[in-house]
């Protein structure tokens, strides 16, 4: 994928059109987040209310399982913390370097 | 076919991670459940709002669907030229017939302010289109400014809350009553935090035959002034006070899909977020009455044209003026 701000003027197609579909996910909004959502897989059912209501589609599933946080894109809203039914999953403080 | 999570997830979801909008924006929600209730291909036009500068900025798109960025004003009729292309393309055989759905997502300064006579003229050709509103009471994307939608005593950066003024001094526009007038097939109110309620709306709206228009409720933590994870808590709020009933208006039919009884007081609302804050402080006393007395209007309004008994109120809310 053509990083941005690499392309030469003579690339950019005529009247502005993206032709990447879905490029925005070289955007690691992930640095944005101060709070850091932990999943206990022990507790979680898998009803996916986390996965609907996650406004930047970081719940990643497979076969209808819940498997993993996204977290090169979560901003750490902690919608999923205060929705999960069963309340497994927590937000805790980002460390970073 | 029935709306179930786990079968929700196998589909491919067109709207993708790494777009601009704020922590806790409730619009990109509302974006990715319309989608994904979807039966047919999507073309999607986008007015200017929050969503279309956070998620098209060039030379990056959000979107895995067909979209033209519109202006402020015009994506209702960007919708009705796709729409009218689409026919003609068919007729004249430079085109598969194959069935689309031609949905337009604005806020509600496009959809209340300034593309009210552009949608109204859309509805009234009948082009078959939906029509989205992410109602979050206010141009949030240019720094919270009033819009027609913006509620009674609300903070914002245009009326800001001090001695002389206690923030809006407006009530709203009724813009689903406005747009059920046009007496398009298919209109309702929705909220974000409702999923179920808001894609069997999306599904009802592409089966209508003719223009659909859903006001869906999409509070906003940045301009609304509450923690980015009360998103869904203050939207369900809205919904138990009756300031934002869940209804539906098939062929002019009303129907009320959510709770027929008001649960909780206007005060539980203001109390959950920031741009209340001096109304709660007791400065301006008339204003949360007000407040009160125009949610018990539009809600007895709502019951009676749904065919309802008017609710019997067990104790006053706020203020003894209901009755």
């Amino acid at each position: 994928m053509t990083q941005p701000g690499t392309e030469s003027w003579r690339d950019v197609p005529a009247g502005g059109t993206v032709l990447l579909p879905g490029s925005t996910e070289r955007n690691l909004t992930g640095s944005w987040r101060t709070k850091l959502p932990v999943i206990d897989f022990d507790a979680c059912t898998h009803c996916m209310i986390c996965w609907v209501m996650c406004p930047d589609s970081c719940f990643k599933t497979a076969e209808g399982t819940l498997q993993s946080v996204d977290l090169d894109h979560c901003k750490g809203c902690g919608i999923c913390a205060t929705e999960c039914p069963v309340k497994c999953i927590e937000m805790v403080p980002e460390e970073r370097d | 076919m029935t709306l179930k999570l786990r079968d929700l997830t196998l589909l491919d979801d067109g709207f993708e991670s790494g777009h601009g909008l704020c922590a806790g924006c409730s619009e990109s929600v509302i974006v990715r459940q319309v989608l994904l209730a979807l039966a047919n291909e999507p073309v999607v036009a986008l007015a200017t709002g929050c969503l279309e500068v956070s998620s098209t900025r060039f030379p990056d798109t959000a979107w895995k669907v067909p979209l033209i960025h519109s202006a402020f004003e015009n994506a209702a009729t960007s919708a009705s030229g796709i729409e009218a292309a689409y026919k003609a393309l068919i007729r004249k055989g430079r085109m598969a017939d194959r069935p689309m759905t031609f949905v337009v997502f604005g806020g509600d300064g496009a959809t209340y302010d300034i593309g009210f006579q552009w949608l109204s003229g859309a509805l009234e050709r009948g082009h078959k289109f939906m029509y989205i509103c992410l109602n979050n009471e206010g141009y949030m994307n240019t720094g919270i400014q009033r819009s027609g939608a913006t509620m009674l005593g609300a903070w914002t950066t245009t009326t800001p809350a001090g001695d002389l003024v206690p923030g809006k001094p407006q009530w709203r526009k009724d813009m689903t009553g406005i747009v059920a007038a046009h007496g398009i097939p298919y209109v309702a109110q929705a909220a974000v935090h409702h999923w179920k309620d808001l894609m069997t709306k999306v599904r009802k709206a592409e089966a209508a035959e003719g223009p659909s228009f859903l006001n869906v409720f999409a509070p906003c933590d940045r301009g609304w002034r509450y923690e980015p994870e009360d998103t869904m808590a203050v939207s369900r709020l809205a919904v138990e006070t009756a300031l934002w009933p869940l209804y539906e208006i098939v062929d002019g039919e009303y129907k009320l899909n959510g709770p027929r009884h008001k649960s909780k007081p206007i005060t539980d609302y203001l109390a959950s977020q920031g741009r209340f804050r001096h109304l709660m402080r007791d400065r301006e006393p008339g204003v949360i009455e007000d407040i009160q007395a125009n949610v018990d209007r539009e809600w007895a309004r709502l019951r009676a044209r749904c065919g309802l008994e008017p609710e019997v109120v067990k104790e006053a809310p706020v203020a003894a003026s209901a009755d």
